[in-house]
């Protein structure tokens, strides 16, 4: 029989044993209190990255990385096509109305369905930058929808939070980081 | 009480289960014949007990019997009949216990409709069904047992999240669970006939029914799925790329390919190694799915109660399972002997194309669900995926299926004279022009240039099904009552495929319209305000607060009038469930051939300029989307009515007093969105 065996014949078993060891790595950092939130993202206290969006629509003024600094600002990756997206925008509504200079990246997306979701749910943001390509997200490291940076007065990202905003994480990260920052 | 027994049944169930995964195995291999006997009493004892325990749980949940823990964390009493019902699955531990009970009707149904499988091909497949049911029900009993009790008992239930209380979600898991499970069916067949190491037209013939009912079951559930998504989440959308859906769409396409090659293999003894590896993959994605969904790994918006603990145990199943199978094969499936040759262009050809291109879509789905996780695992760069990947790179693989889809159906087995093939279907391809054309003639952009091309698909496939048909009932080619006898003789796997395919073409018309050229307002309104979105205009008659069973909230009132003639009334709802603590969305949906007139109830605002207050509405008009759903049952139709086909029914090969050019099988399309 050992004659008979073929090693492309492996190939399929390789693969899945190789995903299954990844898997089993994730699910020990999981247990370590890891979740997928906490990636590390290269850029923390490292500045932010120097860009130049238009914005969604031709009218407005677009985003621009140069009045990421003197105050605390809140960047938001989004698209009107993203679900959790949709879940976290009362929070970012609640965010500015508390006088947070939020800023926008719109992903991927086209100006009529990002201006409906913005007409839709309100617009919380100081300026949002059209990145049709995606080129601007990969600067930034982003991972997935939505992703929010918190960057300090000197330009510099501060934080990191992948995935939708939820109640705990205002009180319990966002508020007093940039309560801290303003000091 | 009732609680204590339903955990004794699934013990019970266990032990016979374990019986069941290793005497026949043993007894097969032995040639000891009573052992292999064990098979059928044990398949029918496993049954008896999951189902004792099932009914146990739907016991606890219909009596609201909160000492059961699984039943105070997601039952509430003033929850109606119907979802306390549905509550029994819509959790995890109960989810796995409807598993358990589908896998041992499956096993059951082999056990007394399987009498035409040779004993010990049977009793394998039974063993390998038992070794399933092992790991599950110690899956269930050691991590996530729905029978724990709770002492003191709460008075009140937490309730089942409101979105979830829907009776298009109700059916949901049920028919998506026929599906995963009715896969470890051809999972089986697989690994049985590798230890026996022979594969053979009556082996795909025997496994082609079991597939194909798991496959009708899991398009819709999908279906089911997506509808719900539509209508509930109030977002206008239907398919979101979401890993959870990924999950099941990943063994849809495996399924479907599956389903193809199984033909091969059935009429022409040919890809008989590629066609094992599907059924197990079939089956190790379904896995891979409830992986996913239940250990947390990936984050979705559907978020489950998710936990690590039972992750290690269901990863530790899935290298089992999988890894088991997957080595079975490396090492049995290169002696396997190929039988017929065929040339390229050749029914099996094509089916060859159709198998490559639904796998590659399989892969591509899977890769864009697990990227983020992959590449992280390699110390990569993050990389970004979303819709626009899938659109990128999964639509355009599953173009070339479709359109060879009813090429492949007219082409003859072995080898094919395909520029007969074309000049049959020159109507077809006379009407996806002119589609085409009048598409583009009112076309103004890039998008719309698209859309075209997907109108053209659509029209090629339902009028390719149709010409497929009627050429081989000779429709218009003599009396009309020869055609019809011709018709009632056409093999039903031949109508379930032309049903299938023209589907498929119903469906992706829906897709393309209703993307392309949706309609989206969205204002601020007061009581009297008039709307017009694609020629029907909408009234607002104000909103008024409604009280349910178990929620409360607002009912806007639309009036909706067309040329001044009264269509109808649409009332939109916003729900508030106290006991969950959670709002939802109803959206009011007037549903037309043309496409839906879709109403959402926003805030409410106070706006002292018109004296009083208004809401913010949502209008969409999203044309043909109907069709999406429409199409995905009828594709399950298409599929049943195969199903009934006389082979099936018969069960032995060898009767084919058919006339000699053998009816194809239902090759469905994919979805694209």
């Amino acid at each position: 029989m050992p004659a008979n065996l073929r090693l492309s014949y492996f190939l399929p078993v390789i693969i899945i044993l190789t995903l299954a060891a990844i898997f089993w790595s994730y699910l020990g950092e999981i247990k370590d209190g890891k979740s997928i939130q906490d990636l590390p993202s290269a850029l923390i206290d490292k500045p932010a990255p120097v860009f130049k969006l238009p914005s969604i629509n031709s009218g407005d003024k677009g985003f621009d990385s140069a009045v990421l600094k003197g105050q605390v600002t809140l960047v938001n990756v989004w698209a009107s096509w993203c679900a959790p997206c949709r879940i976290e925008h009362p929070r970012m509504m609640q965010l500015a109305r508390e006088g947070v200079a939020i800023y926008g990246i719109n992903y991927k997306d086209t100006p009529e369905a990002a201006t409906g979701f913005l007409t839709e749910l309100g617009n919380p943001y100081k300026a949002v930058g059209a990145d049709r390509t995606g080129k601007v997200s990969i600067d930034w490291g982003v991972y997935g929808y939505p992703e929010t940076f918190v960057v300090d007065p000197k330009g510099h990202i501060r934080y990191r939070h992948v995935g939708p905003i939820m109640a705990q994480d205002l009180t319990d990260k966002i508020r007093p980081l940039i309560k801290a920052l303003n000091k | 009480m009732i609680a204590e027994i339903g955990q004794f049944a699934l013990i019970l169930a266990l032990v016979i289960a374990i019986i069941q995964g290793t005497l026949p195995l043993a007894g097969a291999a032995l040639n000891r014949a009573q052992w292999v006997a064990v098979a059928k009493p044990a398949a029918r004892g496993q049954f008896l007990f999951v189902i004792i325990a099932f009914l146990c749980l739907m016991h606890a949940y219909v009596t609201s019997d909160f000492s059961v823990a699984n039943v105070a964390h997601n039952s509430h009493t003033l929850k109606p009949l119907l979802y306390k019902i549905s509550g029994v699955w819509g959790n995890h531990e109960g989810s796995m216990v409807l598993w358990v009970t589908i896998l041992a009707l499956f096993g059951l149904a082999v056990a007394e409709f399987g009498t035409g499988l040779p004993p010990t091909l049977r009793a394998r497949v039974l063993s390998i069904q038992g070794l399933i049911g092992v790991a599950f029900l110690a899956f269930i009993l050691f991590t996530s047992n729905p029978f724990l009790r709770l002492d003191p008992a709460p008075l009140e239930g937490n309730g089942l999240n409101p979105i979830l209380q829907d009776p298009g979600l109700a059916f949901h898991p049920p028919f998506l669970y026929l599906g995963y499970v009715g896969f470890s069916m051809a999972f089986s067949f697989a690994v049985a006939a590798l230890i026996e190491g022979r594969v053979d037209p009556a082996w795909a013939r025997w496994v082609r029914p079991w597939t194909l009912a798991a496959w009708c079951a899991l398009t819709i559930g999908i279906a089911l799925g997506s509808w719900w998504a539509y209508y509930e989440l109030g977002w206008g959308g239907w398919w979101f790329w979401d890993p959870v859906e990924n999950a099941s769409f990943i063994p849809w396409l495996i399924g479907t390919a599956l389903l193809h090659s199984a033909v091969v293999v059935e009429k022409r003894d040919a890809l008989k190694s590629w066609t094992i590896l599907l059924a197990i993959l079939a089956f190790s994605m379904s896995l891979l799915g409830t992986f996913l969904v239940r250990s947390g790994v990936l984050t979705s918006v559907h978020a489950f109660a998710s936990d690590p603990e039972r992750g290690v145990f269901i990863l530790g199943l899935l290298v089992f399972v999988i890894g088991g199978s997957l080595t079975l094969y490396a090492i049995r499936a290169p002696q396997l002997k190929g039988g017929g040759l065929f040339a390229p262009i050749s029914r099996e050809g094509a089916l060859v194309l159709n198998n490559l291109l639904l796998t590659t879509g399989a892969a591509v789905v899977l890769l864009g669900t697990l990227y983020p996780l992959i590449l992280d695992a390699f110390g990569g760069g993050k990389v970004s995926v979303g819709p626009p990947f899938f659109n990128a790179t999964f639509v355009p693989l599953m173009v070339p299926v479709m359109l060879a889809a009813i090429v492949g159906a007219m082409l003859s087995w072995k080898r094919a004279d395909i520029g007969a093939v074309f000049s049959r279907l020159k109507i077809a391809f006379y009407i996806t022009l002119i589609a085409i054309s009048v598409t583009a003639w009112f076309a103004g952009s890039l998008r719309d240039v698209l859309a075209a091309g997907g109108i053209g698909i659509a029209a090629w496939m339902i009028v390719g099904s149709a010409l497929e048909i009627a050429e081989r009932i000779a429709l218009f080619k003599g009396p009309i009552s020869n055609s019809w006898r011709r018709a009632i003789g056409l093999p039903r796997s031949a109508w379930g495929m032309a049903i299938a395919h023209g589907a498929v073409g119903i469906m992706v018309a829906g897709i393309t319209a209703s993307s392309a050229w949706r309609v989206e307002k969205i204002q601020l309104m007061a009581p009297g305000d008039v709307i017009t979105v694609s020629g029907y205009s909408l009234k607002f008659e104000g909103a008024k607060p409604i009280k349910g069973p178990n929620y409360h909230g607002e009912r806007g009132l639309f009036t909706v009038t067309k040329n001044g003639k009264a269509v109808t009334t649409l009332t939109p709802e916003k729900r508030e469930y106290p006991a969950e603590r959670s709002q939802t969305t109803e959206a009011g949906i007037l549903t037309m051939v043309s496409g839906d007139l879709y109403a959402v109830l926003g805030d409410k605002s106070k706006n002292p300029a018109k004296g009083g207050a208004s809401w913010s509405t949502r209008i969409y008009f999203n044309p043909l989307v109907a069709w999406i759903w429409v199409g995905a049952i009828l594709m399950a139709c298409g599929g049943l009515v195969s199903l009934t086909d006389r082979r099936h029914r018969i069960g032995a090969p060898k009767t084919a007093r058919k006339p000699a050019k053998k009816a194809a099988d239902p090759q469905p399309g994919p979805v694209s969105a």
